[in-house]
């Protein structure tokens, strides 16, 4: 019966999206207030019954209700009740109903939050957005209802898939989502924007918000994926450019630079046309990875092209969203009229190579994503393209950038000054190239350049640190004064500081593991040790564990430096129950300050030997931590008092007042 | 397989055959450090072609064994880096490699991240330099705001 209900929970969203995508338009071309009000209760209703339809879903997995198709592919009775729930989104069907939610959500929020945007605005903001539910919720309706039932129902569930039985992994694909969907508000509102004709800095207001709290989740998501990636495939691997990977990289891409470029639209008023081209290609990038991971096209051109219908589906999404809103972008754009006019060195030109250099690296892990693929439909040949390729096309164009971030803060808007900007940083350089030619000098093994990669990242970190001292006078004030003016300096100031710091964290631990990790891959019995990275290392044996629902091979290993024991680790092998070949790895990890232990357990190897595989990643767990000081970067901007709910409009108020 | 970013290829539908990753054996390791890691740097740059986007250094499959085998011994047996690779690409073909060769058929690949940043950056310039020229000049009225700017007059 719940089933039932979610299935048609979901067609009267369908109802409401329909509604919401067409009446507030209407009411905006006839200045009809209470038409265009309408939209505001559809686009609650849509959410309201897209959460119904989830939680029915939800519902049914709990309760374990195998004549429900999809728990009954997914879902198991033997599964821990926290796996029942995230098994939802951990298929097709499920997951595509958590994008839905997701996009109802945010449509809700600008019918809540959005009071203080022009009510035609916010009505045309509306119904773009209802028009991409519209879209995907035809899309589960027609190609990947999860509410079909079975007859006769079957006592156990088929789907105990032990990878899905990971907490980082549970926690991934909803963060991600809330970042690819959280571009579809930037995308409403520059759709709503060429409609008007109209882009101004309360505009670009409304837009950064949103864009940076996607960006923030899409940051975040892809470091859980990283993150899970490092300690559950068992050799410590972070990064390996697989399509799936680049997917999520190029909304994170194209997202950071429309974070940048909406600066420019608030604060001067120029690059109107091209932040409005890049709103649109950041959510055209989200539908194109939705694309490559929904329609099995990845797999290979073949099963695409034996079970076409949903990835055709989605095709035709793509293709009517991405070449609608360039139609209208290339029909609407000469009415936006070009802004503030600024020196090539200045904040906005800085600005403006941020962009450039963030599109192109975009651009490259586009065509090398794609490129294979095209060229197999086209012509039949099959190509590779996998990590050599991204490191020398990526890796160049973004350094640069890296090379650069610090400046742009310390340019002024209109007509900088690079030479000051260079004497501001001057402490941070000297601590950078310190860093380097002392690595240099003390560090033997590794590429020649490795220690200067490490420079690179304290560049970040101490140029995003002068920047705060310099603007607080840190120094060239009493301290009382430039106290006082670290407590009045915004929020935004902090906020790109520690995200740039961050990034510079993220550099460091990238350089580092890249650089100078240690592997020893031996035969071991039990009492044989090996030694690494200065740890001597005793394998002591192996013995079986049982859990729940899985039996555990677990080798213990004795770490030892300097004649003194420091700990016992333990590495695991674990064969879950119910599926016959599926075994996973638990790889034991200890983070030292200096980097991380990392050992596998392998197969038997000969009588009483296992194949044992230790690593020492220094570092590693920078890239983690400086991914997540980028997440707070971006929060403690988001919290700035400029996009505060309303600020807009309140702001105008009071300057309309005191002219 | 297993190299999917997790969280999306279960999203994808995909079954992932996920095993401890057991690349490498003990046994394959050349006694010669150089020469091992040759041995392993050319590895990064094969691809397991049984796998989905993994290189032999990285896959546990017995094809990616047999060539991690293939290319020791080629190794050992004096090859130059370039002929060993020339010799598993004659055999195996190009899919083999994960960073194709430059020729016409990837020029595509190879050059349009160049080529945007030139014509980006080109472009940039001269729009830059036009409109940095003449700071002053506002741009000119429109037909409509002719007609406007002439009916408010009359």
């Amino acid at each position: 019966m719940i089933a039932e209900f979610g299935h048609y929970a979901l067609l009267l969203a369908l109802a409401f999206a329909l509604y919401q995508m067409i009446a507030p338009l209407v009411g905006a071309a006839r200045y009809d207030a209470a038409l265009m009000r309408s939209g505001i209760g559809a686009a609650h209703a849509q959410f309201i019954f897209v959460l119904i339809a989830f939680m029915a879903l939800t519902a049914a997995y709990v309760g374990s209700d195998f004549s429900v198709r999809n728990v009954y592919e997914n879902s198991h009775t033997l599964k821990p009740l926290i796996y029942k729930i995230t098994g939802v989104w951990g298929n097709h069907e499920g997951s595509m109903l958590l994008w839905i939610l997701i996009l109802a959500a945010f449509g809700a929020a600008v019918a809540t939050f959005g009071r203080s945007l022009r009510p035609e605005f916010q009505a045309r903001v509306l119904a773009v957005q209802a028009s991409v539910g519209v879209a995907f919720l035809l899309f589960i309706i027609i190609t990947s209802n999860p509410f079909l039932r079975l007859d006769p129902a079957p006592f156990e569930g088929r789907g105990l898939n032990p990878i899905l039985q990971d907490p980082g992994l549970a926690i991934h694909p909803p963060l991600l989502y809330l970042g690819y969907v959280g571009l579809s508000m930037a995308f409403s509102f520059a759709i709503a924007a060429l409609m008007e004709g109209r882009v101004d800095a309360a505009w670009a207001r409304w837009v950064r918000p949103w864009t940076l709290a996607a960006w923030m989740f899409l940051t975040l998501g892809i470091a859980m994926g990283s993150w899970w990636a490092y300690y559950e495939l068992g050799w410590g691997g972070w990064w390996f450019w697989d399509p799936v990977e680049n997917a999520s990289l190029m909304p994170w891409l194209a997202a950071t630079a429309l974070l940048h470029s909406a600066i420019v639209v608030e604060k001067r008023d120029a690059l109107k046309v091209w932040t409005i081209l890049l709103a649109i290609l950041a959510f055209s990038l989200s539908l194109m990875g939705t694309f490559l991971v929904r329609s099995g096209v990845l797999t290979s051109v073949h099963a695409f092209a034996v079970d076409p219908a949903r990835g055709v589906f989605i095709l035709g999404i793509l293709a009517v969203f991405v070449g609608g809103s360039l139609t209208l972008f290339a029909w609407r754009a000469s009415a936006l009229k070009p802004g503030g006019i600024f020196a090539p060195i200045s904040r906005e030109g800085g600005l403006v190579v941020n962009n450039l250099l963030l599109v192109t690296a975009c651009a490259s892990v586009f065509v090398g994503t794609l490129y294979p693929l095209a060229l197999e439909a086209v012509t039949g040949d099959k190509i590779s393209v996998g990590a050599p390729f991204f490191n020398v096309t990526f890796v160049p164009l973004i350094l640069p950038l890296l090379v650069l971030v610090p400046f742009g803060p310390f340019l002024s808007w209109k007509r900088g000054d690079i030479l000051a900007a260079g004497q501001r940083l001057m402490v941070a350089a000297i601590l950078a190239l310190g860093a380097g030619a002392v690595g240099t000098a003390i560090i033997d093994g590794g590429p020649v350049l490795a220690p200067f990669g490490i420079g690179l990242g304290i560049w970040l970190i101490a140029g995003a640190v002068s920047e705060i001292a310099y603007r607080i006078k840190l120094f060239r004030n009493p301290l009382a004064k430039s106290l006082n003016r670290a407590w009045h300096l915004p929020r935004s100031v902090y906020g790109s500081a520690v995200a740039h710091a961050g990034l510079g964290v993220v550099v460091i631990g990238i350089v580092a593991i890249s650089s100078w990790r240690e592997e020893r891959i031996t035969v071991l019995k039990a009492g044989e040790q090996f030694s690494i990275a200065g740890f001597e290392v005793t394998f002591t044996g192996t013995r079986p564990v049982r859990g729940p629902n899985y039996s555990d091979t677990q080798g213990t290993f004795r770490v030892a430096r300097d004649n003194e024991t420091l700990m016992t680790l333990t590495a695991g092998k674990r064969k879950y129950a119910g599926a016959a070949t599926m075994t996973t790895s638990e790889a034991a990890i200890h983070g030292f300050w200096t980097g991380d232990l990392y050992i596998v357990l392998g197969d038997k190897n000969g009588e009483d030997g296992y194949t044992v595989r230790a690593y020492f990643n220094p570092l590693a767990r920078l890239i983690w931590i400086g991914s997540v000081i980028m997440f707070l970067g971006g929060g403690i901007s988001l919290f700035d008092r400029r996009y505060r709910v309303g600020a807009p409009r309140r702001a105008a108020a009071v300057r309309g007042a005191a002219a | 397989m297993k190299r999917l970013l997790a969280g999306l290829a279960l999203a994808v539908g995909l079954v992932v055959y996920l095993a401890p990753a057991v690349a490498v054996q003990p046994d394959e390791v050349l006694k010669d450090p150089v020469l091992e890691a040759r041995a392993r740097a050319l590895s990064a740059e094969l691809r397991c072609l049984v796998c989905q986007n993994q290189s032999i250094d990285d896959s546990d499959a017995p094809l990616a064994r047999d060539l991690r085998l293939l290319l020791r011994d080629r190794l050992t047996k004096g090859d130059s880096d370039r002929q060993v690779m020339d010799f598993i690409v004659a055999r195996y073909g190009e899919f083999v490699l994960l960073r194709p060769r430059f020729a016409p058929h990837t020029f595509i690949l190879w050059l349009s991240a160049p080529v945007i940043l030139l014509f980006a950056s080109i472009g940039i310039f001269v729009a830059g330099r036009r409109r940095w020229r003449n700071p002053d000049t506002t741009p000119p009225l429109s037909a409509a705001e002719k007609r406007k700017l002439k009916m408010l007059l009359d």
